[in-house]
């Protein structure tokens, strides 16, 4: 027979038990508003305002017209006039720029004359959803942007075919294959998700077990638990990262265009922070399962806000702010960067600068909260 | 990361007669630690000579495992002054931890490590040399050595205690802190775990350990009796129960143990209690103590005078703390 009071007793201790632990308690309260908050106003899988480059080689009035145009679609933002395709380039490859824009030197002429006028937008289609909705948009172009200067004796060109072409070029991702995209992606959340855990779980583990104070009782100092207990994960990480970057290449066939060094200082730094965020968090959890919520909850901006679910430029500043200050948001961007265009040290400078500053941060804390008495 | 500043020295002995025999391995005084509103540990002195084993007793909550953490490194006193092993007991717990072996009360080694890598874990960061040759010594002493391999979680309760003795003293430490090494431990494999403890002490080891086992506690060379964070007794087995003054009574015979309910509050009887079918009368006024009990002396009941036992002495210390207590809480 199953008895209510049997039932009720420990259901009354269970409520006990899961009021006793604070924080648990905190985040079953704190889960739901914060990331509701968060992610409800952070997320918008429709960019708008996107970084774009122009060169404009017309010196005809309608390249003016045409800028106008791509500005009021709401989802082009010019934020750099270049004066040579290298810049342009350079802007795309860094990752400044989502688009760049050329008006060829006859544009305004072949307008008038009906000769086939084009403009070219190269879009950086490393992350597809990031400029599905702007190349749509492109569509519209020809018919609405000339609409007024084609009036007069210029009217027939107004109902004829479009006035000009654009042509739209995906660079790094031509196909627009979103493996490509999702696959360095996930290599930050595994990354992030295996190293933070465990390390986030040792120190609590030796905790729990009471292993800490025979620990402590040794003449061990925190730097050396520190890096004792990190190197082999840092082995765990790099054979996680070469596995998924093989599979990458064998299953999808990802580019794999190069900027090895980039790619191998970023995923190593990468590896560190987290390692060092995951010791940071075991030295503030008290017990195993805090130290579980505590990743989980960081975990899921790192999925979020990073740039790898939803296109980091659709986020409102705020969320860009929260999300540069999580590191899988740089590895992100220099695997993306590597894999998918190739670029060196140099272009993928501001993102391991990041890094750097993160694993220097988060482990300076993790050696700060670290006691070497029982205290 | 070295220690800033000079390498801390040893506290220079002010007569070199107290080195030897007598040197003073534990000199602290006005230790004190408290936890939030807790004062566990109040204004503790103890002075330990070499080579001696001394017994550190107390009900539970007493500060004991408190104690014996401050004196190690591992908990920072709140105050106090002194010297363990010649290093001063507030700023030098690095040097401290070096020379002196801690065993737990919970079994905190690595239950998912085998014995021997154990061991070989304690050894490294002792940073000791001739390794293997220790962790092999140390096997052998155990006899361990056939099962070096199996995991320190799957031992009895008594191995798991003898692993962790040979895991705090590997290092070959002058001063060993024991915290109730053998809770939880059967008679047998308690017994041979003290023959280790004298044997290291012979060898010039000093011990402080902890425990709640009177007859562990005689087996000590003296014995420091706390509660409520202070100490209440200090010496010798026989000094401390000299120093009772306590007068104690047995009682053979059928129903003896049952009389210990109505002598109880009787006046000059500090203490009854029935040990088995044996039972104990305490006082420290003879007189009264013979007077009360004179209207049950008689047959079937046996009585003869005995010396007083230490667990007698400490459940009187109990009492006399309680009721001091009482006095100045009516007060």
């Amino acid at each position: 027979m199953i008895s209510l009071t049997r039932t009720w007793a420990v259901m009354a201790k269970e409520f006990v038990q899961l009021t006793r632990d604070r924080l648990t308690y905190a985040m079953i309260l704190a889960m739901p508003i914060v990331q509701l908050l968060l992610f409800g106003y952070a997320i918008n899988d429709d960019p708008r305002n996107l970084p774009t480059a122009v060169l404009v080689q017309d010196q005809g009035g309608f390249s003016r017209s045409v800028l106008t145009a791509l500005d009021n679609s709401g989802y082009f933002e010019v934020t750099r006039v270049a004066r040579s395709t290298a810049e342009l380039d350079r802007a795309l490859e860094r990752g400044e720029a989502q688009f760049a824009v050329i008006i060829p030197a006859d544009f305004t002429r072949r307008v008038v004359r009906g000769e086939g006028a084009q403009i070219l937008v190269e879009a950086d289609a490393s992350d597809p959803s990031a400029t599905s909705g702007a190349v749509a948009a492109l569509l519209q172009l020809p018919q609405q942007a000339l609409a007024r200067e084609l009036a007069g004796p210029l009217a027939t060109r107004a109902s004829g075919p479009p006035p000009f072409e654009v042509v739209v070029h995906r660079r790094y991702n031509p196909e627009a294959i979103t493996a490509y995209n999702i696959v360095p992606g996930l290599l930050g959340v595994i990354l992030s998700m295996t190293l933070v855990m465990m390390t986030s779980l040792g120190m609590a583990r030796e905790r729990e077990r009471g292993t800490m104070e025979s620990l402590l009782a040794t003449p061990v100092l925190p730097i050396e638990v520190m890096v004792g207990k990190l190197t082999p994960y840092v082995l765990v990480g790099l054979v996680q990262a070469v596995l998924i970057l093989v599979l990458a290449r064998v299953l999808f066939a990802a580019p794999m265009s190069g900027g090895w060094l980039a790619l191998g200082a970023g995923l190593m730094l990468f590896i560190v922070g987290s390692l060092a965020l995951g010791f940071l968090i075991s030295t503030l959890a008290k017990t195993q399962l805090q130290a579980m919520q505590m990743s989980v909850f960081y975990m899921l901006p790192s999925i979020l806000l990073s740039g790898f679910m939803f296109p980091f430029r659709g986020m409102p500043d705020w969320a860009q702010w929260l999300g540069l200050a999580i590191p899988v948001t740089h590895v992100l961007r220099v695997v993306r960067g590597s894999v998918l265009k190739g670029v060196g040290l140099e272009n993928a400078g501001p993102s391991l600068l990041a890094l750097l500053l993160f694993v220097l941060v988060v482990g300076t804390l993790a050696m700060l909260r670290y006691r070497t008495t029982l205290d | 990361m070295a220690a800033p500043g000079p390498a801390p020295r040893r506290v220079e002995k002010a007569e070199p007669s107290d080195r030897g025999a007598h040197e003073k391995v534990i000199d602290v005084r006005g230790l004190n630690k408290s936890f939030g509103a807790l004062h566990a540990v109040k204004d503790f002195g103890i002075v330990v000579e070499r080579g001696r084993i001394c017994g550190f007793l107390g009900p539970n909550g007493a500060g004991k495992t408190t104690t014996l953490r401050m004196l190690f490194g591992l908990l920072r006193p709140d105050s106090g002054e002194g010297t363990v092993l010649g290093f001063d007991v507030l700023k030098d717990s690095r040097e401290i931890k070096r020379r002196v072996g801690y065993m737990t009360q919970r079994f905190s080694l690595y239950e998912d490590l085998s014995i021997e890598q154990n061991l070989t874990f304690t050894a490294r960061v002792h940073e000791l040399d001739r390794r293997r040759e220790r962790v092999q010594a140390a096997l052998d002493g155990l006899g361990l050595t056939a099962r070096r391999a199996q995991l320190a979680g799957t031992l009895s309760g008594g191995w798991k205690q003898r692993l962790a003795l040979a895991a705090a003293t590997l290092h070959g430490p002058e001063l060993l802190l024991l915290d109730e090494p053998t809770a939880g431990v059967d008679p047998e494999a308690r017994r041979t775990f003290w023959d280790e403890i004298h044997g290291l002490a012979a060898r010039g080891m000093t011990v402080l350990v902890s425990t709640h086992y009177m007859d562990e506690a005689e087996r000590c060379h003296e014995i420091a009796y706390i509660a409520g964070g202070r100490t209440l007794a200090r010496g010798t087995a026989d000094e401390v129960i000299d120093a009772s003054g306590l007068v104690t009574f047995h009682a053979e015979g059928p129903g003896a143990d049952r009389l210990a309910r109505e002598l109880r509050g009787t006046p000059g009887v500090e203490m009854a209690a029935p040990f088995g079918t044996v039972l104990h009368v305490s006082g420290r006024d003879r007189a009264a103590l013979e007077a009360a009990i004179a209207p049950y002396r008689k047959s079937p009941l046996v009585w003869s005078e005995t010396r007083p036992t230490l667990e007698d002495v400490f459940i009187q210390l109990i009492h006399d703390r309680e009721a001091a207590k009482a006095k100045a809480e009516a007060a």
